[in-house]
This record gives C-alpha cells, sequence and structure tokens, in this order.
C-alpha cells in the first residue's frame, strides 16, 4: 500500500435532482486515505443519494465525482471496484447460505482466494458462527457478516452506509475498533449515520446534510467552534458563593439558576479555562464542579435547525 | 466471464439450499411417471411404441408446467435482490449488469435442466424398463429431442421472467406479471386461437399464414416441435393429418425457440442497464 496521502473522494459541486425534487445542492467534499469522515444528517437528507453517487452507481446531474482517481460512473471503473468495500444502509443476505458461503461468495467476485476468509470472521467476531446458516443470525451478526464482505480483500476506499444500527454497544465499540484499524493501514473511511452520540472521538471530520445541501463540514472541535455552541459549567456550592459567583459573570455570560445551591454558567468553549480560574480564585465553598460540552447530537442539531430555519443564530 | 460463472453457481446452491431443486425435480419426475404410466397403459400390444406414448404426454406436461417453474423460479430475479438490498451490494462488485443478468439466467437454467432431465429421464426409464422391448431399440431420439427442446422452452420462460424482473420496482407487481404471461402464452393465447379458426372470421386469413400466427407462441413451437416433427408422435397427436406445407421444419422450431430465448434475454439486459438505481 502506498504511504503518501491522496485523495480516495473527491466531490466537486455535485448537484443531483430526480425530476422536480432536489436530493443534492452544490456538494463539494474531499477525503483522504488515513482519514475517516462521516456524512451526518436526518434520513432523507441525500446521504445514500451521495453514497450512491460516489460508488458509481448514480451520475450526478452536474458536478465533477473522482473517486480513486477515475470517474465512477465510467466503464473503466469495474477494476477499480476491488478496492473498494461497501455496506449497504440495510442488506438481507441469502438465508439459505451460511456465513461462510455468503463470504466466498463475495470474495470469488473480487477475485480472492476463499480459504483466508476465518480472519475476517475473526475480525468481525463471527468465527464460531460462520458456518451456520445466515437465517439463524441475530440481526447484529448479519450487520457483523455485512462488514466482513465490506472488508474483503483490504479496501482502499471503504464505504459504510450506516454500520453501527440495530448494535449492541460491545459490537458497535468493535466496528469502530475495525474502522480505526482500516485507517490504520491506509484506506479511507466514509460512514454515514443518524446515531451521533457514540462516534465523537474515532471520526477525523463530521459533514452534516440537510436537504440535501451540506450545512457544515469539518473536524467536531471546528464545529462546535463554528456555530458558537456553548458549554455549560455547572457548580454546586451553597448559596451564598452561588450568588457570587452569579454576581460576577452575570454580566458578560448567560447564568442560570435552578435552585439555590447550583449555577449554571454558559460560555463558549475558549472562554472554559479562563472562567474555571476565576471560580477557583474566588474563596467560595464549591461542592461539585460538572463541565459539559456540546455533544456531536447537539452540534448537528444546531445546524439543521440553522439550516431549516434560514438563519444563522449564535 | 468468471463472475457470471460465480454468480450462477450461487444462484444454483441457494436454488439447492432452499429446497427449489428438491420440489421441482420431485414434482416433474411424479407427474411423469403417473402420465407415462397411465398414457402406456392403453397401447398394449399395438405397433406403436411406449417411448412414443411417453413423449406425447410428457410434452403436454411440460407445456403447461415448465413454463410456470421457470417463471416462479425467475420473477424476482433482479427486483428480489432490489428489496433485499444485495443488489445495490452487488453493484458495487466489479461485475457490470448484464453479467449479473446473464449469471441469473445461468444458473436458474442449469436448475430447471436438472429437473427436468432428472424428471423426464426417470419417467421414460421406469417405462422402457418394464416394457419388452429391448433398452437400445427404444426411441431414445424422441426422447432427447423432449429433453432438448424442454430445456429450451424453460429457457424462453426464464428469459421472459428476467425481463420481467428488471421491468418492475416490486416483486408483487412481477409476480402478478408471471401470472399473467403464464395465462397469455400458456392458455390465453390457444383458446384465442382455436375461437378464431372456428369462426367465421377465419376466412379472412389465409390457409399457410395459420402455421405461423401459431408459432407466434413459443409454447406452441414447443408442441409443434415434439408432436409433429415425429411420425409416430404425429401418428398419436393427431398431427398426422398435416399437409406437407402445413408443417414446419424441426429446425425452424427449433430457432424460433432460440430467438424467443435471445430477445428477452437481451431486452433484460438492456432494461437493466438503464434501470436507475
Amino acid at each position: 500500500m502506498k504511504m503518501e496521502n491522496f485523495p480516495a473522494i473527491d466531490l466537486i459541486d455535485i448537484s443531483q435532482s430526480y425530476r422536480d425534487k432536489i436530493a443534492l445542492q452544490d456538494i463539494s467534499l474531499a477525503l483522504s486515505n488515513r482519514q475517516c469522515l462521516a456524512l451526518v444528517g436526518h434520513n432523507g437528507a441525500g446521504k445514500t443519494t451521495l453514497i450512491k453517487i460516489i460508488l458509481g452507481l448514480l451520475k450526478p446531474n452536474q458536478g465533477a465525482v473522482k473517486v480513486l482517481h477515475q470517474d465512477p460512473a465510467s466503464r473503466h471503473f469495474n477494476n477499480l471496484r476491488c478496492s473498494i468495500g461497501f455496506l449497504p444502509e440495510q442488506v438481507l443476505f441469502q438465508k439459505t447460505l451460511t456465513g461462510r458461503e455468503t463470504l466466498a461468495f463475495y470474495a470469488r467476485l473480487k477475485g480472492l482466494p476463499t480459504n483466508n476468509l476465518d480472519d475476517y470472521f475473526d475480525r468481525v467476531d463471527l468465527r464460531a458462527a460462520a458456518d451456520r446458516r445466515v437465517g439463524t443470525y441475530s440481526k447484529g451478526m448479519r450487520q457483523r457478516l455485512g462488514i466482513a464482505q465490506a472488508l474483503l480483500g483490504q479496501p482502499k476506499l471503504l464505504v459504510l452506509d450506516e454500520p453501527t444500527t440495530g448494535l449492541d454497544p460491545v459490537a458497535r465499540q468493535n466496528i469502530y475498533r475495525i474502522i480505526d484499524e482500516e485507517k490504520k493501514s491506509g484506506a479511507a473511511v466514509l460512514i454515514s449515520s443518524h446515531v451521533l452520540t457514540e462516534m465523537d472521538h474515532r471520526i477525523d471530520r463530521v459533514a452534516i446534510l440537510s436537504e440535501g445541501r451540506m450545512v457544515a463540514h469539518g473536524s467536531i472541535p471546528f464545529l462546535r467552534h463554528h456555530i458558537g455552541m456553548r458549554s455549560s459549567l455547572k457548580i454546586t456550592a451553597d448559596p451564598e458563593s452561588c450568588g457570587n459567583i452569579a454576581a460576577m459573570f452575570e454580566a458578560e455570560l448567560p447564568v442560570e439558576r435552578p435552585s439555590m445551591e447550583e449555577i449554571i454558567l454558559r460560555c463558549l468553549p475558549e472562554q472554559k479555562l479562563e472562567i474555571l480560574k476565576k471560580v477557583m480564585a474566588m474563596d467560595a465553598t464549591i461542592t461539585d464542579i460538572e463541565l459539559t460540552d456540546p455533544s456531536l447530537e447537539h452540534v448537528f442539531n444546531a445546524y439543521s435547525s440553522t439550516a431549516s430555519s434560514g438563519g444563522n443564530h449564535v | 466471464m468468471y463472475n457470471i460463472l460465480v454468480l450462477a453457481s450461487k444462484e444454483v446452491r441457494d436454488g439447492y439450499r432452499n429446497k427449489w431443486i428438491a420440489v421441482m425435480t420431485l414434482v416433474m419426475t411424479g407427474f411423469a411417471l403417473i402420465l407415462s404410466f397411465l398414457g402406456s397403459a392403453p397401447v398394449g400390444s399395438t405397433h406403436i411404441s411406449p417411448m412414443a406414448v411417453t413423449v406425447v404426454s410428457l410434452s403436454s406436461l411440460g407445456i403447461f408446467f415448465i413454463p410456470l417453474i421457470a417463471l416462479l423460479l425467475s420473477y424476482d430475479g433482479i427486483v428480489g435482490e432490489e428489496e433485499r438490498g444485495t443488489l445495490i451490494l452487488l453493484l458495487a462488485y466489479p461485475i457490470s449488469k448484464p453479467a449479473i443478468a446473464l449469471g441469473k439466467f445461468l444458473g436458474q437454467l442449469s436448475i430447471l435442466s436438472f429437473a427436468i432431465i432428472v424428471g423426464y429421464g426417470c419417467a421414460t426409464l421406469a417405462i422402457a424398463l418394464t416394457g419388452d422391448i429391448p433398452l437400445a431399440e427404444q426411441g431414445w431420439p424422441i426422447l432427447l429431442k423432449l429433453i432438448l427442446s424442454s430445456i429450451l422452452l424453460g429457457g424462453v420462460f426464464l428469459a421472459l421472467g428476467l425481463l420481467l424482473s428488471a421491468l418492475t420496482r416490486d416483486r408483487g407487481t412481477a409476480a402478478a406479471g408471471a401470472i399473467g404471461l403464464w395465462l397469455l402464452f400458456v392458455v390465453l393465447f390457444d383458446m384465442a386461437l382455436l375461437g378464431f379458426l372456428s369462426s367465421g372470421a377465419a376466412d379472412l386469413i389465409r390457409d399457410d399464414a395459420v402455421k405461423w400466427i401459431m408459432l407466434a407462441s413459443p409454447s406452441d413451437a414447443y408442441r409443434m416441435f415434439n408432436l409433429s416433427t415425429n411420425a409416430e408422435t404425429a401418428l398419436l397427436s393427431g398431427m398426422a393429418g398435416l399437409r406437407e406445407d402445413q408443417g414446419v421444419s424441426a429446425s425452424v422450431l427449433i430457432s424460433l425457440l432460440c430467438i424467443w430465448i435471445i430477445i428477452p434475454l437481451a431486452a433484460s439486459c438492456v432494461l437493466f442497464q438503464r434501470r436507475s438505481s
């Protein structure tokens, strides 16, 4: 595998519409190897359409698409498909075949040997069930089989459409571990999801889609900063100290007093340390401090509502 | 090319696993055995060979049965994969759409051929073994003709089913279409033609045009091939009365069946290619 960085996906001003409905509008996106990009949006935001364009199953009305340096909708792209791993949003494998037969079928289509499939089953924790029929698998096991299928042949680009849907937390962690491994071995990973809370630290960048438009794009800290979402600092102390703290910050920050012994300060991320220092410098009897940063969920909701209301509010 | 075979062999394996092959073969064999024993009973010691009797009855069975199972096998080939989400996955693999269509067709044709060969083979073997004519003197060529044309007839309806599955957007529509196709080609076409010929309107068309109109239906080409292109079977089935110019040669009939396979097959490749995913 080449060590230098290359753009696995390069989309420039993609637009796609079906008859009267606009599915995607002016989407530009780049993803290089050793990176993981999350495509986030509500159902119908255009995630699957964008994935179809990246896989060359759909030719956009406008814009330029390059995947692994080639136009995926061209005939010559077929050879490059061996270097792409894909997990569709919903896939029901033939129930009558065993897990191993299913995986062997897909391996043959990619022209791979079928004698080392156990490695793949190990990676997704499915070794024990490899020779059972897919019909006996639980939803999570079927999803893991789907992931094993996507990993076939060390893909340079891994596209996973909602990979963690229906998985328990342990299996979900396992999938993120696999994504991490693939990233380290040089793959570019694109995942789409509307389950946001548990992916924070593993993705490098997020692209938020709303009604076919990309409303935000960047790393999570960047997005948080950009939309001006405030972290909340909850201090529990005696009523007198609370009063003092409130008096000190009321002028510059939104301050809430849920009860006499509690005070919540909402501050911008870059103010956090400064405020903490000031609070600690006060001669107050503080019993507890709880600092909550906006989660990806909050960021996402903020961006989605910004988009639908049409304005930019902080 | 290799990928077509990969797909075909998966189709066969799936057919084997979900008992399709077993059920189809059993039903074919069962019906064939019953028909051939019932059919050969009244022959007694006439000079007509039991093989000819068997072939005539088996071809009447096949004309109803083979299109039905072929359509059942193929009607949801593409639309079914789409509903299960495996089509979009398959398209992300290095395999072209025509290769997917051809792979499915080939796999299904193998399944159907197996059922036909085993089913008809068992029946005729049983007849041959119980009769008093030596095995070597049985009319094997007409049996081979029957098996070949039955496979071709199956291929016709597999291709039509594939076309249906490339045209439709959901399995329900495809299923309805399959029933429609079966009724049209197996029942209605003949009935309509018969009705037309027995009505006064029959005078409007030329005598020798009738056979060509008839051949517009692949099942009639199959019937004619098995019944009229051999003296014995023709005698048995009442086709012996045909004048020279009323018959159609065996090679024409076989070519007709092949054309009936190639056109829908090519059409499904083209339509599948155009189908938006």
